[in-house]
């Protein structure tokens, strides 16, 4: 007699738990086989809301804390993944149909993207800021900030990979974000879920949700609390709707070809720059 | 006790040459507006009519761009970094030399004081060509990717508060990074604009790389909507920055902006109060408040509230306000009726909504627009004028009682341009500076400017960074 598998719920990720979805929306997930896979949640409004309220509250704590931690932690992420490869690359070839060595080669880099991002957390400053030099008696120095809370609609060409580095590259400044998952691809999203709620990762730091991402696009646009928006995985029409609703509080929103590159990290940076006179 | 009154100390207006009427510059000339229609220019300080300025229609917008676009493609994307460079410095030069000549212009047609057109406007804006003059061949090694390339043709709309100071922000680095201009000036300060054209014509500036042409909102909207425009720089209000964003949400045009703001200036128990006094007196009464970063929101330690306002208003007192032209002046013209109305109303707001009022006794000429050095104490977070920018000399003064408070306090708007911080203990100074969701943080100091010091809000202060390295992020396509 064989075995019956025993099949995971996947839910979304909203501050460090795994929350179903309050309006009980779910929706079918098939494989490239057309095999049903799972009934992944269908955020909702709320749901986002709830998981711009995590991301909120974890970051002044997250941003606040050396980058030698966040580099750490990170780093803790790839750790959690090398230990979970071949869940990972089981999954990109079941549920994504990708052959063994194209997901094999696919989680391997996700992992070093980890640890390429745990790199820049301490040097990101040495490299966008500055020290300028006045014509007066004044000390005056530019540093890169954390924007906010950024919302990722993570591009969905590499389902794992894009999602390491869009997220690496916004958390690795002490952002927090909200990820909204690829709508046809949510599982590895979920799935990654596990391995940051076990890297030490503080819980709201990120938030992921699965669903609709055509009806998510334009509550993200208006809402007043996120700051940035990665738009990689949108179309230019809904990009265009995000900038739309987005300029009400002038949200920041780009677009990234490049899979590992410090733009991503600078375009979610804010430059502060100091002054203070000089004398006895 | 005998007080001493300074006489008046008028600069001359012999060194400037206004002309009855301007045209547009477009591709190295003065051309006439198509359909000859025109608008005044008028000085606010004594609502006189200084010249007849040409309305750019929407065909001179064409015009102007087509002019910019060519420029771009012949000429400017030819010349090398290292002439591009020169030109730059040229113009900073002829700024230099004619630099009595500018300031008196934009005194008369802003209201500003003399002794700041004179000692900042003008001297800062050859600064800015200087200073941007040298990146020009320097700009693989500033941080933009390998061979960053320009734009293209960029649109740029600037405000009325500091005329050619912000021509200089915008015009400086968009050259030095290799694009074309074409310019709008603010509809009431033209006049510095059109006299840079003449600098640009001296400087043997090739024709079309940059173009000025003046004109209302609608000139700025159909330039902002222009398809042979690749990018656009706007500073002005938060209000008109939203919508430039909203009409270009569907494009492929990138875009800065430099908005709005409510700058708070925390004075601690521990500052020197007597150097603060002076930095909140520069903080808000500096240009008339017409200042986007002004220090407009006072945050006073409640146990030193008493005795900072007190000197506060001691030191207003002695605010010297009225004629622009006259060099003892610290107070000039609001610069139009339309601004000064604005502040009248939000004023009156204060007043309605339970602030208390102060203002020195001063005596205000009688034509043109003025409006006496103001602070409003008792102000809550929720009164208009503590939320919503004024631009004009009206200070709200909020007391806090620990840091942490100041620092909410001060974060609780939507803007993010400047703050200030006076203290005299350096963790202090620190730990305020990385707590403050601001842009450009003043410790014991306010209102500073620089060419190699970067500016620009977070949150609704705007997108992006004007000076400094960062600012040629702006002018150049960067790879993401």
């Amino acid at each position: 007699m064989t075995r019956i598998d025993v099949l995971k719920s996947y839910k979304l990720f909203i501050n460090g738990a795994f929350p179903r979805g309050e309006s009980g929306r779910v929706y079918e997930v098939r494989d490239s086989q057309g095999k049903f896979l799972a009934n992944p949640c269908q955020a909702s409004r709320k749901d986002l809301r709830e998981a711009v309220l995590a991301a909120r509250t974890a970051q002044s704590g997250w941003v606040n804390s050396t980058a030698y931690l966040r580099g750490q932690i990170l780093y803790r992420a790839a750790e959690m993944m090398q230990g979970r490869m071949s869940e990972f690359v089981d999954a990109l070839v079941a549920n994504e149909g990708k052959t063994s060595k194209a997901a094999n080669d696919e989680v391997t880099e996700a992992i070093d993207t980890w640890v390429w991002y745990a790199g820049w957390c301490d040097k990101i400053s040495t490299i966008a800021g500055s020290t300028n030099q006045v014509s007066g008696p004044y000390y005056n120095f530019t540093i890169p900030e954390a924007v906010g809370v950024v919302t990722i609609f993570a591009d969905s060409k590499f389902t794992l990979l894009s999602l390491v580095s869009s997220i690496g590259a916004v958390i690795s400044t002490g952002n927090s974000c909200i990820v909204i998952a690829a709508e046809k691809a949510p599982l590895t999203a979920i799935t990654l879920a596990e391995v940051l709620g076990t890297s030490d990762l503080p819980a709201g730091v990120v938030n992921i949700l699965t669903g609709k991402s055509a009806e998510l696009v334009s509550w993200v646009g208006s809402h007043m609390d996120i700051d940035a928006v990665d738009v990689s995985g949108l179309s230019k029409k809904s990009e265009a709707e995000v900038r739309l609703a987005g300029a009400d509080n002038l949200k920041r929103v780009h677009r990234f070809a490049e899979i590992k590159s410090p733009a991503r990290i600078l375009s979610f940076v804010e430059s502060k720059t100091v002054w203070h006179p000089i004398g006895v | 006790m005998t007080k001493f009154e300074y006489s008046p100390a008028p600069e001359s207006t012999a060194i400037v040459d206004i002309k009855s009427e301007y045209g547009l510059f477009i591709n190295g000339k003065f051309v006439a507006p198509q359909g000859g229609k025109i608008f005044l220019t008028i000085n606010p300080a004594t609502e006189k009519a200084l010249a007849k300025i040409g309305y750019a229609s929407d065909s001179d917008v064409d015009k102007a761009v087509t002019a910019a676009t060519e420029a771009f493609k012949k000429t400017w994307s030819k010349t090398s970094a290292t002439e591009r460079g020169k030109y730059l410095y040229r113009i900073a030069r002829i700024l230099q030399e004619r630099a009595r000549e500018f300031s008196v212009l934009e005194s008369m047609d802003n209201g500003k004081p003399i002794k700041e057109s004179r000692d900042v406007d003008i001297p800062l804006a050859a600064a800015h060509f200087f200073y941007h003059a040298g990146w020009a061949d320097k700009l693989d090694f500033a941080g933009l990717g390998a061979n960053p390339k320009p734009h293209g043709v960029v649109g740029q709309i600037i405000p009325w508060n500091f005329p050619l100071l912000m021509l200089a922000w915008k015009v400086a680095p968009a050259l030095a990074t290799g694009n074309t201009v074409v310019l709008k000036p603010a509809e009431t300060t033209s006049l510095t604009a059109l006299l840079f054209a003449e600098v640009c014509q001296q400087a043997g500036l090739p024709a079309g790389v940059v173009n000025i042409i003046t004109g209302d909102g609608a000139t700025g909207a159909y330039l902002v909507n222009h398809p042979g425009i690749q990018k656009i720089a706007f500073t002005g209000s938060t209000e008109v920055g939203k919508g430039i964003a909203r009409a270009l949400s569907g494009t492929n045009k990138a875009l800065t902006l430099e908005l709005g703001g409510k700058g708070a200036n925390i004075v601690y128990d521990d500052a020197a109060i007597d150097e603060a006094v002076e930095g909140i007196v520069s903080g808000i009464f500096f240009n008339q408040g017409h200042v986007c970063c002004a220090g407009s929101r006072l945050l006073l330690q409640e146990n030193i509230a008493e005795e900072v306002t007190e000197k506060l208003k001691r030191r207003m007192a002695l605010i010297r306000v009225g004629d622009p032209l006259d060099k003892n002046t610290d107070l000039g013209a609001i610069n139009s009726k339309a601004q000064l109305e604005k502040i009248q109303e939000l004023t009156a707001s204060g007043d309605v909504e339970g602030a208390e009022r102060w203002s020195p006794e001063c005596a205000l000429p009688g034509v043109g627009f003025w409006f006496k050095p103001t602070i409003f104490s008792g102000v809550t977070q929720a009164h208009r004028i503590a939320r919503e920018e004024i631009f004009g000399p009206v200070l709200s003064i909020i007391t806090f009682r620990t840091p942490q408070e100041a620092i909410e306090k001060a974060n609780n708007t939507p803007f993010g341009l400047s703050a200030g911080i006076w203290t005299d203990k350096g963790s202090k100074i620190l730990w305020s500076a990385q707590r403050l969701k601001a842009g450009v943080i003043w410790a014991n100091t306010f209102n500073k400017f620089d060419p190699a010091s970067p500016f620009g809000g977070y949150k609704e202060s705007g997108w992006g960074r004007e000076g400094g390295r960062h600012g040629l992020a702006a002018y150049v396509k960067v790879a993401k």
